[in-house]
């Protein structure tokens, strides 16, 4: 269980919780980030924030401080569930 | 127009970027401006649409949402459209979906959420043109089935495909009013529903509905609740018990609603759509190049800074065309009116020389234009915010903020507009106040003309390049620390977040392109012929009179061995010195001499209050008058070239010194010299106490920042 905001670029897991009183987690579950979706870290921004991350194949941008919240499973296995390049 | 038969309402509604502007253009034949990222559309537009039978309908374009949990004025925008709660607004009699075929199970959580309202439906699947190249297969016929039998369209907006399918969707939505399948609430969810709808409806004597109460018990913001009367005090316990009841069923109640859509939604797509060969979209690869750690930023800056050299580099020959069109106009003009020296003035100094120093600058607005909407169009203006967002985010300001800010590089006015996409007032206000500091496109030939008639000359293209990105930077230098200043001790705004979606890149549209370029060249050129148009004329009149003939007498008489040139030359800037503004420009001079202005300066600023790009023409209008009606363009550069102090301690130093022309522009970047902004701020702050605050505060800065430059420049030149 590692928080989104410590993931590498490149590295992929499942969505294990967020925080659905916040603002920005509502948002992001509109969007479809619910716990068990698979998502990825593509990179991070050249000052080191804010990251891009994929998920159900769309790319969003998400700020470090946000991403603390997000907790992703890493060891999950999700190869075949990995997110369609959009 | 003619008016829609039986006043029938019909709404488009989709998340952001899916095409839905495009769609309203394509359907009422008007030019609502579209561009590739979200939050393109701030209010609610209409036209009117044909059905494919006659039949018309009232179409409505609004701003693009993804849940109807809204929070900022744009998205409530949608939500009051939806229930009809403006005054004088109806329900609408049918809602298209607009849905990017790309990401189905997204765009129908909205819709899911929509179908609640129980209007009728129909599904456009728009872009099916990229889903195609994708590889996509959508069933279309599936998908109505277990939607519930609602129509299930087609479309290229963009293309103009399946236009007429979306029409006759409609006319069967409306005649068949077809409802969206909505989703089987969890019971214990459903109880908790009824429970909120039951004491809403007593505690406010007004019928709730299940869409009302969804929003009631799911929203963390109030303003449904606000909205109906609901008080605080009255609803606190009931929500409370509701939200333990949809707990104890094992759902976290803020986490409920998408939860239980998308699980209804996956349900519903299994099988709808199979992948096949297809490119899988280069996004990705484009990314790995632009924003990529150190190429990412460089590119950046290579963008822009060919960007602005480009500009002058392309514009050079058509501006050479107009200024000889103006030239040769005025030599035509002038011989025919020699008998009226008055009305040879006005026409040839005044109107020519004033509008016509300005119209020159049309191809450089041009370009700029094209290139703000290749920007756009392309995808860039996301990662471009991607990129820099950390600069910024420290002073506070919101994620959202960045579009606002980029837009402002073309003009103020839209991109107050579109700080509507902000949540949080104080963050929207926060972000309004520092947009008018952006360069916006009407500094442009104020930077242009100093830097083509000072620094190209004595230092290069290169540095005159540079000069135009430092002007770019100017204001955002200034805007940064206020930004910081004003979120972080006057309003105290909380962090933002910033979820900004990466829109996938595309090949910009020539016709969106050319159309964003050709109605901001209309607006210049209108704009020539009104606010520049007028100002010009005072400005000529008040340079010209009064004339008395004792002064040409006088001169003449105490310079009797000058030649008939030397002595027209004096005569004349006699004349513009006693005139009015040159009397009342020398009274004044004083508060600009700090800055390094002289007179002629001073007027032109004062002039430019109501919009900066007068300066150019006054310039035009103050050197012409001073250098009589036959002076070309040539001329009239030269002469701010050669223009000297005549009197005081910088007596026979150039006017135009490196330090003035720099005091200038920077006073220009930072000045707030725009009507409409000013108007535009107090429209959107709610009132005037921002907007002037914004004047005197931008106006105070401009001139502590262009005496700042002068005395220092002044020093080391
Ligand atoms: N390839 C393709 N692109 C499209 C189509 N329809 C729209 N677009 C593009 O998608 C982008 C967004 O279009 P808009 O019409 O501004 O989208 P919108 O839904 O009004 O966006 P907001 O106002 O921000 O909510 C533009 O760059 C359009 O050119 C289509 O059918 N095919
Ligand atoms: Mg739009």
């Amino acid at each position: 269980m590692t928080p989104l905001s410590q993931l590498l670029p490149g590295q992929f897991g499942k969505l294990a919780s967020l925080n659905p009183e916040r603002g920005v987690d509502q948002r992001l579950m509109a969007l479809g980030l619910l716990p068990g979706m698979v998502l990825k870290l593509i990179r991070k921004a050249p000052l080191g924030d804010p990251l891009a991350i994929e998920f159900g194949g769309q790319v969003v941008s998400l700020r470090l401080a946000e991403a603390e919240n997000l907790i992703v499973d890493v060891s999950a296995d999700c190869p075949i569930q990995r997110p369609r390049q959009p | 127009m003619s008016t829609p038969d039986a006043g029938l309402l019909v709404a488009l509604v989709g998340n952001p970027n899916t095409g839905k502007s495009t769609l309203f253009n394509a359907l009422t034949g008007l030019r609502q401006r579209v561009g590739n990222y979200p939050g393109v559309t701030v209010a609610r537009k209409s036209g009117t649409c044909d059905l494919g039978d006659g039949q018309k309908v009232e179409l409505v374009d609004l701003p693009g949402l993804y849940s109807l949990a809204a929070a900022s004025p744009d998205e409530q925008v949608v939500i009051d459209a939806l229930s009809g709660n403006i005054a004088g607004d109806r329900r609408p009699d049918a809602v298209v979906l607009v849905v990017d075929s790309t990401n189905l199970l997204r765009n129908l959580f909205l819709a899911s959420q929509v179908a609640e309202l129980g209007r009728p439906v129909v599904i456009v699947l728009n872009q099916a043109d990229v889903a195609k190249e994708q590889g996509l297969r959508i069933d279309t016929e599936l998908l109505s089935r277990r939607l519930g039998g609602v129509p299930v369209v087609m479309s290229s907006a963009w293309k103009g495909e399946g236009i007429l399918d979306v029409r006759r969707g409609i006319a069967r939505a409306i005649t068949q009013q077809t409802q969206m399948k909505r989703v089987t609430w969890p019971t214990n969810i459903a109880t908790a529903l009824v429970d909120v709808a039951t004491s809403a409806a007593a505690d406010t004597g007004k019928p709730i509905s299940e869409a009302e109460a969804q929003r009631l018990l799911f929203d963390t913001n109030p303003s449904t609740a606000d909205r109906l009367g609901w008080t605080l005090a009255q609803r606190e316990k009931t929500l409370r018990t509701a939200r333990d009841r949809v707990r104890n069923s094992g759902y976290n109640p803020m986490a409920a609603e998408p939860l239980v859509h998308y699980a209804h939604l996956r349900l519903i797509l299994e099988g709808v759509v199979t992948e096949g060969a297809g490119k899988a979209g280069r996004s990705a690869a484009v990314d790995r190049l632009l924003l990529h750690r150190f190429l990412g930023p460089v590119l950046f800056l290579g963008i822009m800074l060919g960007f602005f050299g480009s500009v002058f580099w392309l514009a050079k020959f058509p501006m050479e065309w107009i200024q000889s069109g103006v030239d040769w106009t005025k030599a035509i003009v002038a011989p025919q009116l020699d008998a009226y020296p008055m009305l040879q003035s006005l026409l040839a100094d005044g109107i020519i020389g004033g509008v016509g120093a300005f119209l020159v600058f049309l191809p450089q607005i041009l370009i700029l234009f094209l290139f703000i909407g290749i920007l756009e169009d392309s995808g860039y203006m996301a990662r471009a915010a991607f990129i820099m967002d950390r600069l910024f985010s420290w002073c506070g300001l919101n994620g959202k903020s960045f579009v606002p800010l980029l837009s402002g590089f073309a003009c103020a006015i839209p991109s107050l507009l579109s700080t509507r996409t902000i949540e949080d007032p104080k963050a929207r206000l926060a972000t309004a106040f520092v947009v008018p500091f952006m360069s916006c496109s009407a500094r442009f030939p104020v930077y242009a003309l100093m830097c083509s008639a000072f620094i190209f000359p004595t230092y290069g293209a290169g540095w005159q390049s540079v000069a135009m990105i430092g002007m770019h930077c100017v204001g955002l230098f200034f805007a940064v620390p206020t930004a910081f200043v004003l979120t972080r001790l006057v309003l105290k705004v909380k962090p933002q977040p910033f979820v900004l979606e990466l829109p996938r890149y595309q090949m910009p549209k020539p016709r969106d392109v050319i159309w964003r370029m050709w109605q901001n060249a209309a607006e210049f050129v209108s704009k020539a012929g009104t606010v520049i148009f007028a100002i010009t004329i005072i400005v000529w009149a008040l340079s010209y009179f009064p004339r008395d003939p004792s002064v040409a007498e006088r001169i003449k008489a105490s310079n009797p061995t000058s030649t008939e040139e030397v002595l027209k030359a004096k005569v004349q800037a006699t004349y513009v010195e006693q005139s009015y503004m040159g009397r009342f420009g020398k009274a004044v001079q004083p508060i600009f001499d700090p800055l390094g202005f002289d007179w002629k300066i001073t007027v032109g600023v004062l002039a430019s209050f109501p919009a900066r790009e007068v300066i150019v023409s006054t310039l035009g209008v103050t050197y012409s008058v001073g250098e009589g009606a036959e002076a070309d363009s040539q001329h009239l550069r030269k002469a701010m070239q050669d223009a000297k102090w005549s009197e005081g301690p910088r007596a026979g130093t150039p006017i135009f010194s490196l330090a003035a022309v720099l005091a200038l522009m920077v006073f220009f970047a930072l000045c707030s010299q725009c009507g409409p902004t000013i108007a535009t701020l107090a429209q959107e702050t709610g009132g005037w106490k921002w907007a002037a605050g914004s004047f005197v505060y931008m106006t105070a800065l401009a001139w502590l920042a262009g005496t700042a430059v002068y005395q220092v420049v002044i020093r080391l030149t």
